[in-house]
């Protein structure tokens, strides 16, 4: 048996009964994180934290006292802060930041009994699709066309690292982050499952800061299952959040059922839309075809703001970015630069100027233009109303179905380099994604099939708020029947 | 309406970044473009629609007005690129 192939339950159950040590899982999987290191998935590589937290998990087993993940060595976005280990949000200007404490997630992640087998890459502040906006390079993804050729594609983004990671079995699972699609389109690029849940149920607190009202943590595995364990260990109410969701986490792994007979799956009619590739369309179509199989009724809904989705997210998303970034510089953490005989100011500048990457300045700027006099009645609170038709949209679809089945992404995984020459053609790379962001409702990504170049293509099933059990029940009748077990062939 | 130079360097400012000449003329055709695109929200009628503030109905808790925090000065100047005397240190701001 080799270790790596595991999934996280796998590793749960069998630490528990004996089959294997938790160091020896620890173990695998650090190996795998070095041989894999021409993926540029990881940022740091923390061996030694995996391997005290299993060795705690064999300690834990011999006394009888085991926790919910306890021998399961995780990979943590390099937008958690985690303590004593460098976090730097895919930035230059966060080079060299430490930080002095750790995040709620990640902390609830160890409590659990979880280790960490080292920080993953991802596109700079989350802002980016493809992973090309990392300081660091960009991350490769495992998998190659079939057609021969080996042009290196991208694992998706921002959560590119973390999806790179888990296809490649560097992980048995890891988490994301989800502002506008961030781990549902990078876990349809490589062929894993990923879920944002509703906003509110992980907290913010020690997550570098995006989009405040739009980022969401979750996670990122091979299964729906895996998924759902991960899920419950992350959730829970913080009250260092502020938008934290006073509620209980729910037992949604003993919650999984696939039966999904009499309920109503929604398809949306807006999603069909012009220039998407013809293979997108069909894994769509045979997605409709398993649930129908599953029992599932399916009903036509319209949402229909659903275009504007998309240009709402990119003022929102900026306008909060450019207001949350103004905090580096140069002065509290980070990096700073200061010219010959500079002011403060000029201090400011210079350290923002060489910090940030193009993609974060554009950003930054456009936030900053529609925040500014004269235009944040145009823009932002025009863009805030439309948000709220937007989510107008999904409450009223919700008295006619319980659950909306679309694709993931607009297509398979792409070239490095195919569309980093055009912003607005990298952007619409999360059409379908950022309408339930912007609702703030759970979301899953699960692998359906491969393209006709043997590239993985993922479906979304998107559910009410808080109904997380709903979309996992429907993401692993999904599952079951599509039967996904491609992997990529190791290359690195 | 439309990006110019000027601007660009004006939002530069507000937003405290450097940019070079070069730059500017990169952002202003990218900002325009962006700019143009976001602009068919013009469209929507959001006539009497209230701007959306939570995405999820939840309440704003308030703690009692206590200190809860503090005696933590080494841990939050111990990643300040300058520090001196238990202060984080910048350049002179008053001549």
């Amino acid at each position: 048996m080799n270790l790596t192939d595991l999934g996280i339950a796998a590793i749960r159950d069998g630490v528990r009964d004996g089959a294997f040590s938790a160091r020896e899982v620890a173990g695998a999987f650090s190996a795998a994180v070095e041989k894999g290191r021409a993926l540029n998935a990881f940022t740091v590589e923390t061996p030694d934290h995996a391997l005290a937290a299993a060795d705690a998990a064999d300690a834990a087993r011999a006394s009888g006292d085991l926790k919910p993940l306890s021998g399961v060595p995780l990979g943590i976005k390099d937008l958690f802060a985690t303590e004593g280990v460098a976090t730097t949000a895919g930035s230059r200007i966060l080079e060299g930041f430490k930080p002095r404490y750790e995040s709620t997630v990640s902390a609830n992640l160890f409590a659990a009994g979880a280790g960490m087998l080292g920080k993953l890459n991802m596109d700079e502040f989350a802002m980016g699709s493809s992973n090309e906006t990392s300081a660091w390079g960009p991350v490769l993804s495992p998998w190659r066309r079939s057609d021969g050729g080996n042009a290196p594609l991208t694992p998706g983004g921002s959560s590119g690292g973390s999806a790179a990671a888990v296809a490649a079995r560097l992980a048995p699972g890891v988490t994301g982050t989800d502002t506008g699609g961030s781990i549902r389109q990078p876990a349809a690029f490589v062929g894993i499952a990923g879920i944002k849940p509703t906003y509110g149920r992980c907290s913010r607190w020690g997550i570098v800061a995006f989009a405040s009202s739009l980022d969401q943590a979750g996670p990122m595995a091979r299964e729906v299952r895996d998924c759902a364990i991960l899920l419950e260990a992350m959730a829970g109410f913080d009250p260092k959040d502020s938008t934290s969701l006073d509620l209980p986490v729910p037992g949604w792994e003993a919650g999984l059922n696939s039966d999904v007979r009499g309920k109503k799956i929604g398809i949306p009619k807006e999603y069909r839309i012009d220039g998407v590739p013809a293979e997108i369309d069909r894994v769509w179509e045979k997605g409709i075809e398993l649930m129908r199989d599953a029992g599932a009724e399916i009903v036509e809904v319209s949402l229909p703001h659903t275009k504007y989705a998309l240009p709402t997210y990119y003022i929102i998303a900026p306008a909060e970015a450019s207001s949350n970034l103004a905090r580096y510089d140069g002065v509290r953490y980070g990096r700073r630069a200061l010219p010959d005989n500079g002011n403060l100011t000029d201090m400011y500048e210079a350290t923002r100027s060489e910090g940030f990457g193009a993609e974060v300045k554009r950003r930054i700027m456009i936030g900053t233009y529609v925040l500014s006099a004269g235009f944040y009645d145009a823009y932002f609170n025009r863009a805030q109303k439309v948000r709220a038709l937007i989510a107008r949209d999904f409450e009223r679809v919700w008295g006619e179905c319980d659950l909306i089945l679309t694709p993931t992404a607009p297509s398979a995984a792409f070239a490095l380099g195919d569309k980093s020459a055009d912003p607005i053609a990298m952007y619409l790379n999360d059409v379908f994604a950022v309408p339930a962001s912007l609702a703030g409702l759970p979301a899953i990504s699960v692998p359906a099939g491969l393209d006709d170049q043997g590239l993985p293509l993922g479906l979304q099933l998107v559910g009410r708020a808080l109904d997380e059990q709903g979309v996992l029940n429907a993401a692993l009748a999904l599952e079951e029947r599509a039967g996904f077990t491609h992997r990529p062939n190791a290359w690195w | 309406m439309s990006v110019d130079a000027a601007t660009v360097r004006h939002i530069a400012k507000l937003a405290r970044i450097a940019v070079s000449d070069a730059e500017v003329e990169a952002l202003a055709p990218e900002l325009n473009n962006i700019l143009g695109w976001v602009e068919q929200l013009q469209e929507v009628d959001v006539e009497g629609v209230e701007p959306m503030t939570a995405v999820i109905p939840n309440r704003m808790r308030l703690r009692d007005d206590v200190v809860t925090d503090g005696g933590k000065r080494d841990d939050v100047l111990a990643n300040a690129p300058a520090a001196e005397h238990g202060f984080f240190a910048v350049p002179k701001v008053i001549e």
